[in-house]
């Protein structure tokens, strides 16, 4: 199996990621290393892999998402496996905004999960695929990351500073072999948007991973997945402020 | 709250929406002060999978395998996989569903709720015939594991119960050995229900799959009797899928008396012309509407019932006959008509529709009082030969002709859930 392509979720029981990783076992074997907070909730996401695709390697990771220093020997302990063709740096949770505002703690876990955690991933891989010059890296953003809204904007300032670490890795990274994918989803049927599923008008995550694969295979830097976000969000960006703070958003 | 409605979409109600993913969640998400009930697909035509105002728990993100026996071909699976996804994974890796309905969307939970059969009946029956195990989690966060050996009763109860015994997070299916993807299929005509019965019989030894199309326009039963078998010839390519999508609701229905007569007609001339043998590939055959996806929306902005019922043998060409007649004569129906005999077999589900006998599965657009008064003759006319109507596709039978289609109703309250109920449970049983 020394061929299979190599890929690695961080976040893998994340809805998103796992149908990603449901794709990319559906037409070719791979070896897939699956890393998550919770061992239980990721063996779970592997055993369907296994079943989907028997001849694909899935090992299981159970790993600390904030600290720096776990965080750094877990992916030197990866990367010494062997080379990277893919990595996906998917995990994230949606903070609730008004306990944000209250609650300085809740704040500060919101800003640490969605933002630096997925930041000191990338660039724990990034020295390593630089120096092996190949290999996809794509990080989760968020369409939220890019104008502030008063109705997310903790989440959408940690998701901000994903987009624009991915811009200077991008730059870092641009006469290397490397490639940086920077997905930006909109609001997607998964168990993290459960609640807003009354407003409706959610994607569906099987339709998103797909944009997203589809993505990573074609190196592009940047993605929204579903592709209208792109239009909705440069409106979005460029309301003048007199507008902008009429509106409910 | 959410509006929601069933596939015959004849109305709308409101719902609070709970998505279960995490199958070690489950029992803590179905604790609620609301009733509820688990909502796969929607499939279902009536009001079998609707809460009006309670919770509806959706089971589709439960999509995950547990495991597969790639030599025994046992697979246990989460509850909310579809039909078709199990059929696309392992038909090319030998083995499929043993049974299956005339969709594949629909959810293994779904199928086990509603006990659901399909054209091999006969050989096959039910899908609850190869649940070797379950897991059913009650609203006071009790586990329940049961099978045909371990708990039968509970099995027996939740098998065809309609979701009301609680909500299935796991399950045990046996799969079948296939060579492949193809069938090998005859198209025979024929000219009345004596023909009809005379090749369902000539068939069951000989054919694993039979079904026929029947004319409801035409008074004498005329229809085109279907009947396959797997094959391994693999001559054909895969066909490549094109799927449509009814992308609106049309101001009327679609199918009309206008239309009909003059579809059923063109359709038996054309296909009894086509008449004979063929290869089909199973999606093709088995599962013909898949395709068009949202193809109920043709009938219209009222939208549709669908009457399905299951007559004795011994019975069953003078009650098909007379209920041909009474639809002949309304001028109502669909070209979706559907005649089929069951294999002489006991159902395994206290609640379970199939029964030894014949079923006849029409649509009809929704015209309000008029399409219910014809059911209420085809009402009388089940009720007089001892037969049944199936809950999947009701909603509206009289409660005296549910209690007496279903004798094993007492047996089987004993078995629900408290914390559970639907539009179906609550117009039937009353709560």
């Amino acid at each position: 199996m020394q061929d299979n392509k190599r890929i690695v979720i961080i976040g893998a029981s994340s809805a998103i990621a796992e149908h990603c990783a449901r794709l990319w076992v559906e037409n070719t074997n791979v070896d897939l290393t699956l890393v998550g907070r919770n061992a239980e909730k990721t063996e779970r996401v592997a055993a369907d892999l296994r079943v989907r695709s028997p001849l694909s390697i899935i090992r299981v990771l159970e790993a600390n998402f904030i600290a720096p220093l776990a965080i750094s020997q877990l992916v030197d302990e990866i990367c010494a496996k062997g080379i990277i063709h893919t990595v996906l740096i998917a995990h994230g949770s949606l903070p609730d905004q008004a306990a944000c505002q209250q609650d300085l703690t809740a704040c500060h876990e919101a800003l640490l999960v969605n933002g630096i955690s997925p930041v000191l991933f990338a660039e724990a891989f990034a020295g390593h695929m630089q120096i092996a010059n190949q290999g996809t890296l794509a990080i989760f953003g968020s369409v939220a990351g890019d104008r502030g809204r008063k109705s997310n904007y903790v989440y959408g300032a940690a998701k901000g500073m994903v987009t624009r670490y991915a811009q200077g890795l991008q730059h870092r990274l641009a006469n290397t072999g490397v490639k940086v994918v920077l997905i930006k989803p909109g609001p997607t049927d998964t168990p993290m948007t459960a609640h807003l599923k009354q407003q409706g008008g959610l994607a569906k995550v099987e339709d998103v991973a797909k944009l997203i694969v589809k993505a990573i295979h074609q190196g592009k830097p940047v993605v929204y997945a579903p592709a209208k976000w792109a239009v909705i969000m440069m409106v979005i960006r460029h309301l003048p402020a007199i507008i902008f703070n009429k509106l409910e958003i | 709250m959410v509006a929601m409605s069933a596939w015959g979409r004849l109305n709308n109600f409101e719902h609070e929406v709970i998505a279960l993913s995490d199958r070690h969640q489950v029992a803590r998400q179905l604790k609620n002060k609301l009733t509820g009930i688990a909502h796969g697909m929607g499939r279902s035509y009536g009001d079998v999978c609707l809460n009006p105002n309670g919770i509806l728990w959706q089971t589709t993100a439960l999509d995950r395998y547990i495991s597969f026996n790639e030599n025994t071909g046992s697979l246990v699976c989460e509850a909310g996989l579809l039909l078709r996804d199990i059929q696309r994974l392992f038909i090319p890796r030998g083995w499929m569903l043993p049974v299956t309905p005339g969709t594949q969307l629909i959810t293994v939970g779904g199928a086990i709720a509603n006990d659901v059969h399909g054209k091999n009946h006969h050989g096959s029956g039910s899908f609850g015939d190869h649940i070797k195990w379950l897991k059913l989690i009650r609203t006071d966060g009790t586990i329940i594991e049961c099978g045909p050996d371990l708990l039968p009763d509970w099995f027996s109860a939740t098998v065809g119960g309609f979701g009301l015994t609680g909500v299935i997070t796991e399950v045990e299916i046996q799969l079948r050995r296939v060579s492949g993807p193809w069938l090998s299929t005859e198209t025979v005509p024929y000219a009345n229900l004596n023909e009809f019965f005379q090749l369902a019989d000539a068939s069951e030894a000989d054919w694993e799959h039979t079904v026929s199309w029947i004319d409801c326009v035409a008074k004498g039963g005329r229809g085109l009797f279907m009947r396959a078998n797997p094959t391994d010839r693999a001559e054909h390519h895969e066909p490549k899928t094109q799927k449509l999508t009814m992308p609106f609701v049309p101001p009327l229905s679609l199918v009309n008396p206008l239309s009909l007569r003059p579809f059923n007609t063109a359709y038996f001339n054309l296909k009894k012309w086509q008449a004979g043998k063929n290869i089909a590939h199973y999606e093709a055959f088995f599962y013909p509407l898949d395709n068009l996806l949202e193809w109920n929306r043709m009938y219209g902005p009222k939208g549709f019932y669908q009457y399905q019922s299951v007559v004795p043998r011994e019975i069953g060409c003078d009650a098909v006959q007379a209920m041909l007649k009474e639809i002949a004569h309304s001028g109502e129906g669909s070209f979706l008509a559907v005649l089929k005999t069951f294999g002489n077999r006991q159902p395994l589900g206290m609640m379970s529709f199939p029964q030894p006998g014949v079923t006849l599965a029409l649509d009809f657009p929704n015209k309000g009082k008029r399409t219910l008064k014809l059911f209420e003759r085809l009402d009388a006319i089940v009720r007089e030969a001892q037969g049944r109507i199936y809950l999947a596709k009701d909603t509206r039978m009289p409660r005296d002709l549910f209690e007496a289609g279903y004798p094993r109703l007492a047996e089987f309250l004993h078995y629900r859930d408290p914390g559970i109920s639907s539009a179906l449970s609550r117009r039937l049983i009353g709560y």
